[in-house]
């Protein structure tokens, strides 16, 4: 049990060290990179929690897909452009606005979740068909909605590279 | 718990151990080899046959000096093959060489971590891999090695997708993410004779495999990242000595991983058809499966390197015509067909 706490608390400073260092850093190829490691840390705890197939799916996704393009998009414009991309702060206002919104949530569904605090009994069996039958029955509805938003934003991505110079 | 940890640490140092003499032994294959369809002789010195040329090499390489460009950027350049070989190594953690096999009076299974969702976790560790390209690329401040880099993620990116589809009809057929499952479903017959591996049930997820396996382990028709009449070297183009030897063995480790995992899903991984019934001691039936699955894998190995020096290098434009074009709509109307065969 001490070495299941002691995992917690290394994955969960991994997380947040890492995490506070994706906000504060005023370089963003720091920036991008201690996000490599924020994904790493939540991975860790999943597999704490038992959710093992979340974990690599985390990992596959995030840190194999996501995080090359995030770190890709940084290192070119980065370096070739002369002007250093620096971080800073504006349109605080409206941030605030989206920012307590977005807090509200997930102190909302913070306390209203049904936290396992402990590894369950039940350890490693089965939690991919679980969330299979999940996905495609109660949460189906959410799940296709999910992917409509990325559908869009890949569309709106599309558009916005390939879009034709008017003479 | 003790007897855990010991029993793990022997099948891991047992498996390195066979890895990186297996790369030796691959590298001087592979300069053979391609000596031979190009009418030269290739090694013949360095001991008998040239067979020593190999560790030669070794030792050239862990003498050279490790030379750091001045504008790279030092962490991340020391970083980047040790993500390579990292990823490479690790993919075997969860590959069964084996059935279970009696020894010291304990069963044990010839694989070092049986988990749950093996087959994701290679597919996740092949996709860290694509770090060690990246980051080397990127950190050592050069255009070719970066534009190697740029290249290599973009190649992986595309081929992973066909590669995770084609493992999915073989997932439909046999129901489970846990690869030694994978292997016991293989062991059966269909009509008695003809052995149930995936490779007969499942040609077109073989085909798209095997091409997005030589695409992620940058392997020629697929070795854009390091195109030297292009990029100079590619991604490696900065480095030197211990490191550039890292990226090396990484690629050639990668080889041996992928022919694993082709053996692993498509051929019966350590099935050897028909041994089960010459009623052999079990001890003796594990080791020729073993067996089995090495020479498997060296069959897949030698493949790889007679494609290399057979095809010329493709453009970048059908490299990627080739991934998104025809390899992922094969592989999605594969799932599709397996999925209404399996409901009829």
């Amino acid at each position: 049990m001490v070495l299941y706490n002691l995992a917690f608390y290394f994955f969960s400073l991994i997380t947040l060290a890492s995490a506070s260092v994706v906000v504060f850093s005023k370089n963003i190829v720091h920036s991008a990179f201690a996000l490599l490691f924020t994904f790493f840390g939540v991975a860790g705890l999943y597999v704490l929690m038992m959710a093992d197939f979340l974990a690599i799916t985390q990992i596959l996704i995030y840190i194999g897909g996501i995080m090359v393009l995030i770190l890709f998009g940084v290192m070119l414009t980065n370096r070739t452009i002369d002007v250093q991309i620096r971080t800073g702060s504006i349109q605080t206002f409206p941030a605030m606005l989206i920012v307590a919104a977005l807090a509200g949530t997930l102190v909302g569904i913070f306390w209203s979740t049904d936290w396992k605090i402990s590894p369950t009994a039940i350890g490693f069996e089965k939690t991919a068909p679980e969330i299979g039958k999940m996905l495609l029955t109660n949460y189906l509805l959410p799940f296709e909605i999910a992917s409509i938003v990325l559908l869009v934003a890949l569309i709106g991505a599309a558009m916005i590279a390939r879009r034709e110079k008017k003479a | 718990m003790g007897m855990e940890i010991l029993v793990s640490t022997a099948k891991f140092l047992i498996v390195m151990t066979v890895i990186l003499v297996s790369v030796i032994i691959l590298v001087y294959l592979e300069r053979r080899i391609s000596a031979f369809i190009q009418n030269r002789t290739g090694p013949n010195r360095v001991g008998p046959y040239g067979l020593f040329q190999a560790i030669a090499d070794v030792v050239k390489l862990l003498l050279k000096e490790d030379i750091v460009p001045k504008n790279a950027y030092k962490p991340v350049h020391d970083l980047a093959p040790i993500i390579s070989i990292g990823a490479a190594l690790s993919t075997f953690a969860v590959i069964p060489v084996g059935n279970t096999i009696e020894l010291f009076g304990t069963t044990m299974k010839l694989m070092i971590a049986d988990v749950n969702i093996g087959i994701l976790y290679i597919l996740s560790v092949t996709s860290i891999g694509v770090y060690g390209i990246t980051l080397a690329g990127w950190s050592s401040n050069n255009k070719y090695s970066l534009l190697g880099g740029l290249r290599s993620s973009a190649q992986l990116i595309s081929y992973e997708l066909s590669m995770g589809l084609s493992i999915i009809g073989v997932l439909m057929i046999s129901g489970t993410l846990r690869l030694d499952q994978i292997v016991q479903h293989q062991t059966m017959y269909i009509g008695g004779w003809l052995p149930n591996w995936n490779i007969f049930l499942q040609p077109v997820a073989f085909i798209t495999f095997v091409v997005a396996a030589f695409a992620e382990t940058n392997r020629l028709p697929f070795d854009l990242p390091e195109a030297e009449p292009e990029l100079v070297g590619g991604y490696h183009t900065e480095y030197t000595g211990l490191k550039f030897g890292l990226f090396f063995l990484a690629e050639y480790a990668n080889m041996i991983t992928a022919a694993a995992v082709i053996t692993t899903l498509f051929l019966g991984g350590w099935h050897l058809p028909y041994a089960e019934n010459l009623g052999l001691s079990a001890f003796t039936l594990s080791l020729l499966q073993v067996l089995a699955f090495c020479a498997k894998v060296t069959v897949i190995l030698l493949f790889f390197i007679v494609t290399r020096w057979t095809l010329p290098r493709f453009r970048y434009d059908q490299l990627m015509d080739i991934g998104w074009k025809v390899m992922l709509p094969l592989a999605i109307a594969n799932v599709l067909v397996t999925g209404l065969i399996l409901v009829l």
